[in-house]
């Protein structure tokens, strides 16, 4: 298969893998994915708990920290107007005893009290919310964020890995589980998304998430169903259902999970892993080209 | 003493309500004169920071006391923050723990969740 010439077509091609819960084989995809294409860049955008790099083991080649805005009110200035408290979408300024209080976790740092603020009495400060971390594993640039405990939300980690990916190389990114405001950040650029499910009915209402949310961001997108058996697979009927292309499929595999859990690649340590990874490949490229 | 309570609707028979910053109504007691009167809970409809903005509109009302079955953390720090005791809840029946309280037999309450943001609808 002559698998690392035609790859060359999907250069500079973002593709989002990502499902309704974790578990169902996200990383899995993704790095075999990466490492099946030979020169590409892989991202870690599971920012709250990260796990790629246990395949990869890179070397880290640089690192640093990633910060929010956060407004910090000089109370001599401030005559409790209360205009801020008043803009703030998410409610992340009070007012009590004369002051304003702040609530560092629920602040989106979009600027706006410091803005609206008549006497100039907020202003900025810097808060470190985590890291990004860039290395290398053979031919695969690895970035991968790390959100420090206690904070809120990884949307800054995740937008800062996404600036820092390559534009030149095929990109996989490593989606968080689940729908909600990380995901959406993570695949928002995206070429392509793949969703990985499980062949349960839980699987197929976790896929049913995903899938409105791709539908919703309309960007192109197939299936591939992980751990599949002898016995019935809700997943694949729902794929059938709602025509949604079937790009690849791996069977329940004992050895495969243990090698796995080894933090082995198994496109590295196994040849019908690797041509079934070069495969789902190609299944994208149809999907894109 | 002014007495604040999460409520299902405007009436003194309707009911404690479970949630705190999504509560539909604030029943706001005053013990001295025996009345009450209902606030609109403008928070209930927050995209996010309800306890916090549901917390201020009570802090604003001056009151004393919060009696609520539940109450998250960035609500109890801004209730708290003002010197307001949260004080919780026996059952659902509002007259009943405005009885309770003035016999003395309501708890402080001691456990603040640290907040639900969607997922415990």
């Amino acid at each position: 298969m002559k698998f690392t010439r035609d790859i060359t077509i999907m250069e500079s091609k973002k593709i989002a893998v990502l499902s309704g819960k974790g578990g169902t084989g996200k990383t899995f995809v993704s790095v075999n994915l990466a490492d099946a294409a030979g020169k590409s860049v892989y991202i870690d955008c599971d920012v709250e708990e990260p796990n790629g790099h246990l395949f990869f083991k890179p070397e880290i080649t640089s690192e640093e920290k990633v910060t929010v805005k956060i407004p910090v009110v000089n109370h001599d200035l401030c005559t409790g107007c209360r205009k801020c408290t008043e803009f703030c979408r998410f409610n992340a300024l009070a007012y009590l005893k004369d002051k304003v209080k702040v609530f560092e976790d629920i602040c989106h740092s979009c600027g706006g009290c410091m803005l609206v603020c008549p006497q100039k009495a907020i202003y900025e400060k810097d808060l470190a919310i985590g890291k990004v971390e860039i290395g290398k594993s053979r031919q695969v640039k690895i970035l991968s964020g790390t959100m420090d405990i206690g904070k809120a939300s990884g949307v800054p980690i995740i937008k800062r890995l996404l600036e820092l990916g390559s534009l030149e190389d095929l990109t996989i990114i490593d989606c968080p589980p689940g729908s909600a405001c990380v995901t959406m950040e993570s695949i928002k650029d995206a070429d392509f998304c793949v969703l990985v499910a499980e062949p349960t009915l839980f699987g197929v209402h976790n896929l049913a998430m995903v899938h409105e949310l791709v539908n919703l961001f309309k960007i192109p997108f197939g299936a591939v169903l992980n751990k599949c058996t002898d016995g019935e697979n809700p997943a694949e009927k729902y794929c059938d259902d709602n025509d949604i292309k079937i790009l690849g499929k791996f069977d329940y595999d004992k050895e495969m999970g243990r090698l796995n859990a080894q933090g082995e690649i198994m496109s590295r340590v196994d040849k019908a892993y690797n041509r079934k990874f070069a495969e789902l490949s190609y299944a994208i490229l149809e999907e894109i080209k | 003493m002014k007495l604040a309570m999460p409520v299902n609707e405007n009436n003194i028979k309707s009911g404690i309500c479970y949630s705190f910053g999504r509560a539909p109504w604030f029943m706001i007691y005053d013990t001295e004169i025996k009345k009450e009167f209902f606030i609109d809970n403008s928070a209930a409809s927050s995209a996010g920071g309800a306890g916090i903005k549901a917390a201020q509109l009570l802090v604003d009302q001056n009151i004393d006391g919060l009696i609520t079955p539940r109450c998250g953390q960035n609500a109890a720090e801004v209730v708290q923050g003002a010197d307001i005791k949260i004080i919780k809840s026996q059952g659902e029946d509002i007259e009943e723990n405005i009885k309770l309280f003035e016999s003395g037999k309501l708890t402080l309450l001691d456990e603040i969740h640290t907040g639900y943001h969607n997922h415990g609808k």
